[in-house]
């Protein structure tokens, strides 16, 4: 399956999503323009994924930041990857950034996925 | 040239920091969130309050270039960060459609009556249930202004010459 690797730019996250590998990772920052647009190859990605998956996926999430649009898409995101057997949700905020925390918080409430907490 | 001088004062009386005036795109944007960060940056800003700051004015900032309304002769809009002791202010002004007054005026009037965990509830509801419109938003940049700056959003709707009206917004940030 083909590896879907994003480079980050000052409004768009850095995206690796790789199966041979195992890593399943969204970082940075994400308030891109068109949101909508630009995780659709995320969504068909995952989409493809779960055709043929791992026997488990922990999924990363480093975000220093994202808009409301990026949210709705990361719910989109996470909705997809609900469908899967085995997925496990990391979600990483810096230590004294209390609103990622709580936006991660959010997030489990929103999906049936467990999530593991982390902080950098 | 005394505008000069007087423009000068009125950001000094109003310890603006920064005022854009003109049109609004992703890039203006962009250089907008780069020039107030270096300006937090320099100053030693703590870092929550410079994510708190930063994500008002990404909301604050797309809001207007997805939302600002083409009112005929008249596409600009205006943004500016004021700094004081206490707290930061991020203002907006963009024209709107006269007939787009009241439903926005009750949109702002309802979550200025929400307390944080009704401001919680209702960014649930809203991811949950909505679509990415046509113009990219999702309908939760006003929450996520207030939810984020953690007090009420401040506005006001200047009646304009053609009979449009000048929206105003007003986000206040504490300063820890």
């Amino acid at each position: 399956m083909d590896i879907l690797n994003l480079e980050g730019t000052e409004d768009t996250p850095k995206i690796i999503l790789d199966k041979g590998n195992g890593i399943y990772e969204i970082s940075g920052r994400s308030l891109p323009e068109d949101s909508a647009e630009f995780y659709q190859p995320v969504l068909d990605w995952i989409s493809e994924y779960s055709g043929s998956p791992n026997p488990s996926t922990e999924f990363m999430f480093k975000l220093e930041y994202f808009n409301t649009a990026s949210s709705k898409l990361i719910l989109d995101v996470l909705s997809a990857l609900e469908d899967i057997d085995g997925v496990t949700i990391i979600w990483y905020f810096h230590e004294d950034d209390e609103d990622m925390e709580e936006a991660g918080e959010e997030f489990s409430e929103l999906v049936e996925i467990p999530f593991e907490f982390k902080t950098y | 040239m005394k505008y000069i001088f007087d423009l000068h004062q009125t950001m000094l009386d109003h310890n603006l920091i920064l005022v854009y005036e003109g049109e609004f795109t992703q890039e203006i944007t962009k250089s907008v969130l780069a020039m107030a960060e270096r300006n937090m940056d320099s100053s030693g800003e703590e870092s929550s309050t410079k994510r708190k700051v930063f994500n008002v004015m990404v909301e604050c900032l797309q809001n207007i270039v997805k939302h600002a309304d083409e009112v005929d002769h008249n596409h600009a809009a205006v943004f500016m960060i004021g700094k004081h002791e206490n707290e930061y202010i991020i203002i907006s002004g963009n024209p709107i459609r006269q007939e787009n007054v009241a439903s926005l005026k009750e949109k702002l009037e309802h979550i200025n009556g929400l307390d944080k965990d009704g401001l919680k509830t209702l960014y649930k509801d809203i991811i949950k249930s909505t679509e990415i419109s046509d113009k990219g938003g999702a309908g939760l940049g006003f929450v996520d202004m207030a939810r984020k700056s953690g007090q009420k959003l401040g506005f006001d709707f200047v009646e304009m010459e053609d009979g449009n009206s000048f929206f105003c917004l007003k986000s206040c940030i504490e300063r820890s």
